[in-house]
């Protein structure tokens, strides 16, 4: 099929096979899925500019679709939602910034990639420790078998009691977020959790969903269906700000996202269906594979020169 | 497989192909009718086209969604 605004020949059955793979990835975990899209894009020959600003039109279009799902099943705190917004654009905008001064450094794709395979390599092995070790001490403390129903919404996490003393921390104005199950917390720490994931998005390119949904758990101390449902609800924000600000700069096919979409909007209802039928620790364990894949993918390009 | 999974299995394989056959009308009646007219957008009229491209997306995503949620509930019932 031919898309006349990138001027590029794709297959659409290959879009809406990638679409569906992003779309369970986003609707499961909360991401955006761009350290696939990107890639996946660029594979069949898209222009890196068109593959970037294309995943996040495709990305705002997922994550409605995911979101709505979880807000029908009370997994999406929209206060937080939309104070990590604010946060997430300010962070965006200044990484980008910080790409423009390493792009006159002249030393841009050394140092980003490097960032990026020690951000990815520290997210895993943390979540793979952290759920391994929530799990271990939930068998024994519970019977056999029992991990469905409302036991799987309960959250513990060893990280715990890190989070409760951030959450002690008393900088005005303090907050609370009711739907989330916590009585205060500090305003400015949201605000920095999101500015630092938005800070990572506009570094490492797509929606930096890998930083976000795990810090909302041990930083800020949201369950982890939650973290997941208002990552989601947040990324339709932040995505469609990037998309604008893409399509004004000339680096958007919608017609590819919209292709896209369709496998997308099926892969992100079942995705988020499934965390029905899984406790939180053992989301935050399946999710330890995810970083890996994106660090793989940028030392395959560092090592080889190449580009996926 | 249990019989509850091989039901689901099945209702779930021709909910795919329903949705496949909306999905690959939609391409050829859709898209093709549009690919022209949001190029000459996108060349001649950058802020609209950047308006266009949140709209279609997010109005695709709504139509989609109560898609899929109509064709779950009407081949499962309403258990989800």
């Amino acid at each position: 099929m031919f898309f006349p605004i990138s001027g590029a020949h794709i297959s659409p059955i290959y879009l809406v096979i990638v679409g569906f793979v992003i779309g369970i990835l986003g609707g499961f975990f909360g991401v955006g899925g761009s350290f696939i899209a990107g890639p996946a894009l660029r594979l069949v020959g898209l222009d890196w500019n068109f593959a970037v600003g294309t995943d996040l039109a495709h990305i705002v279009g997922k994550s409605v679709v995911a979101a709505k799902r979880h807000r029908a099943l009370g997994n999406v705190d929209l206060r937080l939602g939309l104070i990590m917004a604010l946060g997430t654009i300010a962070g965006a905008e200044a990484g980008a910034q910080l790409i423009q001064a390493l792009k006159r450094a002249g030393n841009v794709n050394l140092v980003v990639s490097v960032v990026a395979i020690v951000v990815y390599l520290s997210i895993s092995t943390f979540m793979l420790w952290e759920s391994r070790k929530t799990l271990k001490s939930e068998k024994r403390q519970l019977p056999q078998g029992k991990v469905k129903g409302s036991i799987a919404k309960k959250d513990k996490s060893a990280f715990r009691p890190v989070t409760r003393a951030i959450q002690r921390l008393k900088i005005w104005p303090m907050i609370a977020l009711p739907t989330s199950g916590v009585k205060a917390i500090s305003l400015w720490m949201i605000l920095l959790v999101a500015f630092v994931g938005g800070l990572f998005g506009g570094f490492l390119g797509g929606g930096a969903g890998y930083i976000r949904m795990p810090s909302m758990v041990y930083v800020l101390g949201i369950p982890t269906h939650l973290a997941v449902g208002t990552d989601l609800f947040e990324i339709v924000i932040s995505a469609s700000y990037g998309t604008f600000s893409h399509a004004v700069k000339g680096n958007v096919d919608i017609l590819i996202a919209l292709v896209m979409h369709t496998g997308a909007a099926i892969g992100a209802q079942i995705g988020a269906i499934s965390t029905q039928y899984f406790a939180g620790p053992k989301i935050r364990l399946a999710f330890v594979p995810l970083p890996l894949i994106g660090a793989a993918i940028v030392i395959y390009t560092l090592f080889t020169g190449h580009k996926l | 497989m249990t019989k509850g999974a091989a039901r689901t299995f099945r209702a779930f394989a021709f909910e795919l192909m329903i949705y496949g056959l909306l999905v690959t009308g939609y391409f050829f009646l859709v898209l093709n009718l549009l690919g022209e007219w949001l190029r000459q957008v996108e060349v001649q009229h950058r802020y609209l086209y950047a308006g266009l491209t949140i709209l279609l997306i997010v109005g695709q995503a709504v139509v989609l969604e109560s898609l899929t949620t109509f064709l779950i509930r009407l081949l499962r019932g309403r258990s989800e």
